[in-house]
Formats: C-alpha cells, structure tokens, sequence
C-alpha cells in the first residue's frame, strides 16, 4: 500500500488533478477553496503546467473553455458566489461539448452568503446552473480520500463523456485534513480528434461552437446531447450504501452530511432502531434505482442535508412519493449534529410510518 | 483505542491548528484513522480559533467534535464556551498562566499547567501550545509519549529542521510538569 499521508480536502484535489494529467489550472481565489490555487500556483510551474489567477471568474471559465476546446485537461474551482458567476461559461462549454472540470467547495448562501459550510447550490449543480438544457456530471466526496479519486474519476469522466464533471464539495471536506493514498483510480486517456490543435494544413479544420442559429439544427443538437445523458444515467451512477439489508427507515445524505449521518445510523441501531444510509456519490446521475428499490423495504426516508430541502425533491422522484420522506437540516453554515439527525431518525421510528 | 475526540481551543497565533496537526500526525503514524478540522472563518485572526481532532480504530464519521473525550483549553473563552461539552469521565487540560478561573465540573479530570509561562521560562514562548501537548501525552491513557520525536521530524519541514530541537524541549517539559 502506498505510504498515507495528511492532506487538506482541497490539496487533495490539486494534487489528484496534476496526478490525472491536468496541466492548466484557471482561477480565482475565495473562501474555503483557495489551497487549490495555492497548491497549483505552486506546484503547476514546476511541472511545465499554467497556473493562471484571472482577472475574474468570468474570464477563468472562459479561459477553460479555451483550453478545453484545444483538447487539453483542464480545470477551475471556487465556492459558491464564484461558481454562479462561472454560469454562463458552464452552459457554453456544456452547449460545445467539450470536457472540463470544475470544483465547487460549497459555502453558506444566498449572495456573498458567509464562508462556513453548505450544501445549497445542489439545485445549481444538478439542475443545470446556466441557461438552456444541459448537466454536468456531479460528484460528491464525502472524505479527503474521495476528494481525490472523484477528482481523477471526474476527469476520466469529462473525457469519456466531453462533458462537465463537477465536484461538489463543501467547506468542511475542503478544509480537513485526512490520511489519503494516491493509488485507487486508474488515469483513462481517450482520444480527442474534435479539438483545435491546428490541421498543419492535412485535415478539415475543427469547429468548437454553442451557436446554432438554425432550430432544427439546434434542436437536434439538443436531442443528441440528451441520448449521450441517457448513457451516463444508465453506466456512471456512483452510491455507497450502510446497513440498508434490513433497514426499516433509510436517511438519505451526501457529503459531509452522510459522515454525520452515519454516526446516528448507528447511534439509531443501538437503540434497536433498524436505521440505514443510502450515500449518492454522483448526484447527477442521481442514484434513482437504489431509492425506488428501497422504497418497497423501508417505511420511510429521511434527507439529511446543509440547505432548506433541495435534495429531498430527487428522492421523492426517485421513490415515486410511495414513503414519506422527512428533512432534518441546518443551513447558513451550520452542521447538523449527530444528536439532531438521531431525533429525526426517532421520529421516523416512532411514526411507524 | 476507542475513538478519542480531542478539541483544542484559544486564540488565533497560538499554535492551536499546529497542535491540532501533531496529534493528527501521531495518529498517523500509529495507524490509526484521523480527522483533523480547524476552524477557518476570520476568527482565526487574534480571535478565537479552534481544532477538532479525531483518532479511532475504525473509519471515523462525522469529523465534527460535538463531545470532546479531552478539551485542551488555551484561553478564558474557550474553557467557558466548551468546558460543559466535554463527556463525564473525560479530561479538561487548562493553560493556567492565562486562566485563573477553575473548571467548575466535578465528572470530569482537569489538569492546570501553566504552559504559556513554562514556554516562556524554557526559552520557546511561542511553544505553549507544545507544552500543554506533552502534557496531554502523558496524562491520557489512550496517548502515548513514544514515537513523539518521529512524529515532529514528518510534521517539520526538512529547512526548519532546527524547530524539531525546540518543540521537543517544550513536549518534554509539558510531559515532565509535575503540578
């Protein structure tokens, strides 16, 4: 086994990157994911890589955009407020095609908001974010360790797919530390003949674009984007599932939410309550088989999460509204506590729903 | 080892993530599983700054301190703020130099050094923090003192090597207090 060491969440993802190939990092700094850029700023001039602090957020995504386009790995991160200004070159790379990664280490909102925890750019970053139909794939680590292999995944992802891989983090996991290997995720390399690398005058040209002026052209651009979603929703859905074989009542949680969670599943356990956890990985795909499955065993699902109820509307979906489904949450920064998710879970059992 | 939640609280600047990162570093070693969270909001800026530190046998959960198994409290608030969360058998550690106040639970071990003024006295006054954390490796039975220099040589980097010397000094001095 290789030798464990202590990173931070967000080194962790810097140095998974560079280790996936990523040798263009595009940013801006805010609170809680700078080490990101610090450890690029550092790490990336060493490795004849670009480590870029833009002008902005706006201009970042749209410097990944470039280099995406190009064929190249590359990547930007930032927290909440930065994330929404990304937006529109978000919908521009989807609408091209083209791979990229992007971080978001989650921050209490709405607006500037304030620097501690959150999960509420869920709707953001499942929903789509900028304009027009399109997803990104989003993953979600809940440990140091998965900040890392979800990174290497989401590249690998974003490659196979020419799509967005977004990791959805939050300021917790970006801000701990935990022993972490680098061994577990294979680096894929697909090859990438759309991209602008230039013809050397013996091939047609490449054209990397969103703008489509004739309907039925973008429609069917639409509809082809839509068969490819079809393949990532049927092949790339990621979940972890924790005393589900004889739950009665299944809490629903990812992130740092599902480390929280898991200690009250236990806590429920000890008190004879069959609890269990169902933890989406990817949130987009969103692990909608694992929960209708669930629902004909467990009486009801409790979404554990650090916003005002975003994810519980997937898990109704998902379960078809057959069991009820309870929020237990904070927001603004807050962590919910073991002890608030244990009472939830109780009054869950107690409902006997 | 059950799972030990250690919380180490003072102000910005004293060492309090550092301390936070050794034990993180000693468990490490020891192969253990660890947590290690610091707080990070503006606070850390000659407020109140805070580390949370857990170090089990098994996977750890929620990285969240919420019942601390030892308190290492380094100034007047932290000890106000947090000494009612620590769990009734557990252990409060008090730097006494900068709090004169006595902890007022009767469940729980306490131990007053007083650490910033022995850092002082041993020529690193910037190595409280160390002191409180000999301290803590000698008077808590699920730590050990062994493997203490090993752990300060990984945590140090190779161009500060001369800073391995003093914060030994200081983890001794913590560990030989006798009260």
């Amino acid at each position: 086994m290789a030798e464990r060491v202590l990173m931070k969440g967000n080194e962790a993802i810097a140095e998974a990157a560079i280790q996936a190939g990523c040798r263009h990092y595009f940013g801006y700094p805010i609170t809680p994911q700078t080490e990101i850029a610090a450890y690029m700023a550092k790490k990336m001039p060493k490795i004849g890589g670009t480590f870029l602090q833009a002008e902005s957020e706006i201009a970042s995504i749209n410097m990944v955009y470039g280099a995406a386009a190009a064929g190249m790995r590359v990547m930007t991160s930032s927290s909440s407020p930065g994330i929404s200004l990304k937006g529109e070159g978000l919908s521009y790379i989807a609408g091209s095609d083209v791979p990229a990664f992007v971080v978001n280490v989650q921050r209490g909102g709405p607006g500037l908001g304030g620097i501690q925890p959150s999960q509420s750019d869920y709707f953001q970053a499942t929903k789509g974010g900028g304009h027009g139909d399109y997803h990104m794939i989003v993953l979600a680590p809940a440990s140091v360790q998965e900040m890392a292999s979800l990174t290497i995944k989401g590249f690998n992802l974003a490659d196979k797919y020419n799509m967005i891989s977004m990791i959805l983090a939050d300021g917790t996991i970006g801000q701990m530390m935990e022993p972490i290997s680098f061994e577990d995720v294979e680096v894929e390399h697909y090859d990438k003949p759309w991209a602008l690398t230039g013809t050397e005058c013996k091939r047609k040209h490449n054209i990397v674009n969103s703008l489509y002026l004739q309907p039925e052209v973008l429609e069917r651009k639409n509809f082809e984007r839509y068969e490819k979603y079809k393949v990532v929703e049927e092949n790339e859905v990621l979940y972890e599932t924790y005393m589900m074989d004889d739950a009665d009542y299944c809490v629903v949680a990812f992130g740092i939410a599902a480390r929280v969670a898991k200690n009250a599943v236990v806590a429920a356990r000890a008190e004879g309550i069959k609890a269990g956890l169902i933890r989406p990985i990817t949130l987009w795909p969103f692990p909608k088989k694992v929960l209708r499955d669930a629902a004909d065993q467990v009486k009801s699902f409790i979404s554990v999460e650090l916003n005002m109820g975003q994810m519980i509307d997937d898990i109704r979906l998902a379960t078809e509204c057959r069991r009820p489904v309870t929020l237990c949450n904070r927001v603004g920064g807050m962590i919910p506590s073991p002890d608030q998710v244990l009472q939830s879970i109780r009054e869950a059992a107690k409902g006997g729903n | 080892m059950k799972t030990t939640q250690i919380l180490i609280a003072g102000f910005g600047g004293q060492g309090i993530l550092f301390a936070g990162k050794f034990l993180a570093y000693k468990g490490l070693l020891e192969d253990l599983q660890v947590s290690w969270l610091p707080s990070y909001g503006p606070e850390m800026r000659g407020g109140t700054a805070n580390c949370n530190v857990i170090l089990s046998e098994e996977a750890v959960g929620s990285p969240i301190v919420t019942d601390p198994d030892v308190l290492i409290a380094m100034n007047l608030p932290s000890l106000e703020k947090y000494e009612s969360t620590v769990v009734p058998g557990g252990q409060i550690y008090v730097d006494s130099t900068l709090i004169s106040k006595k902890v007022e639970r009767s469940d729980v071990q306490v131990f007053y050094i007083p650490a910033t003024k022995m850092a002082n006295d041993a020529g690193v006054p910037t190595l409280a923090n160390m002191v409180m954390m000999g301290c803590v490796l000698k008077n808590n039975p699920e730590l050990t003192f062994d493997g203490t220099a090993e752990t300060m040589q990984k945590l140090v980097p190779a161009k500060k090597a001369n800073l391995v010397e003093l914060n030994m000094k200081a983890l001794e001095a913590g560990r030989d207090y006798a009260g």
